[in-house]
């Protein structure tokens, strides 16, 4: 009997503590299925700020202002219209990097190349987010300004 | 021959009976009547005029409907926080009559081209966005963007509540004599491919 108790009930007590411990939950987070989930907060771009300094080198310098309703698609470039050599002195704007004008085969042309043309996939924006994960990441000395 | 000679016969008639006094009504009927058709005349023709003035009538073409309108309804002309709606002909109309009336006269260039079918199929569309495009710019920047000024007037403006670009580029432009239009290009539908406009915002063409 006290084999029975050492070798069967105590561990299949532990077993099952464990698994109301540990349950399995959904993606829906443990919610009953007549529950809606909890409404995301959107997140507000940040409105328009002097540049961001990069944080390593190599960044993509990060946009410092709204991008909302600005359209990229294959007819024009709304950055461009601000960004471009032909625009920026006029509206203050900086001006797109030399290293964009080259395309895939090394060849250098006098605007942007296709590879370069759609901004966003580098230059993102920002919103008023915490970082989900908490980090140590400091930028490295020589790339900030003192 | 006869039947030319006819009718001017018929006019002749018309002009004499127009030309003598009526011997048959009073002053008071002719005047009374005279200005209950007016009225009548008067606001049929506004009613109607209104009537062309409505988003629903805008988009009651296909034309309208299917490629400048669902561009707009992206934009913040359409959808914003405080809920105001620029629709259709708020910015395409102006507000003033005889601007308006001159507008409702070009517009009949339009029906001639809806009847053409020049733009039925949205690859004509795009074919022509670039003219059209420069059609209404060149309108907006020879009006000094007048229907924009109808809501957006520059003496309300409150730089202190405008973002730093806005701030840097509407004082910049206003006291370099600029109009809405010569920026704001591509606010409430798609720009067209620049190209010809600005080569540097343009997608670039390895074919050319």
């Amino acid at each position: 009997m006290k084999h029975l108790i050492k070798y069967l009930v105590i561990p299949l007590g532990l077993a099952f503590t464990a698994q109301s411990l540990y349950a399995i939950e959904s993606l829906r987070g443990g919610r009953a299925l007549d529950k809606d989930p909890e409404k995301p907060v959107a997140k507000k771009w940040q409105r328009d700020q002097p540049p961001i300094e990069r944080d390593y080198v190599q960044q993509p310098p990060l946009v410092p202002h709204s991008i909302e309703g600005y359209v990229i698609n294959t007819r024009s470039n709304k950055c461009m219209s601000c960004h471009s050599w032909s625009n920026y002195k006029d509206k203050g704007a900086t001006k797109v990097s030399l290293t964009h004008f080259k395309d895939r085969k090394g060849n250098e042309h006098a605007n942007i190349s296709p590879r370069r043309y759609f901004c966003t996939q580098c230059h993102v924006p920002q919103v008023d987010a915490k970082p989900l994960v908490k980090n140590t990441f400091k930028p490295v000395k020589t790339i900030k300004s003192k | 021959m006869s039947m030319i000679n006819n009718l001017k016969q018929k006019a002749a008639t018309f002009w004499e009976m127009l030309k003598k006094p009526t011997a048959k009504y009073s002053l008071g009927t002719l005047l009374g009547v005279g200005m209950v058709a007016g009225v009548i005349f008067w606001g049929g023709f506004n009613t109607a005029m209104e009537l062309s003035n409505t988003e629903t009538f805008c988009i009651s073409c296909h034309e309208m409907r299917v490629n400048v309108y669902e561009e707009y309804k992206t934009t913040i002309h359409y959808n914003n926080r405080s809920g105001v709606r620029a629709t259709c002909p708020d910015c395409h109309v102006p507000k003033e009559w005889h601007w308006k009336v001159i507008r409702k006269i070009k517009a009949t260039n339009e029906l001639f081209h809806k009847a053409l079918g020049s733009i039925d199929t949205p690859e004509k569309f795009e074919a022509k966005r670039l003219k059209l495009a420069r059609n209404v710019w060149r309108e907006m920047k020879g009006n000094d963007s007048r229907e924009c000024r109808n809501c957006h007037d520059f003496e309300s403006m409150d730089y202190a509540r405008q973002g730093r670009r806005a701030v840097n580029n509407h004082t910049k432009g206003f006291d370099s004599g600029r109009t809405c239009i010569d920026c704001h290009k591509g606010v409430a539908h798609s720009l067209p491919a620049m190209h010809k406009e600005d080569p540097s915002m343009a997608f670039p063409d390895n074919k050319k």
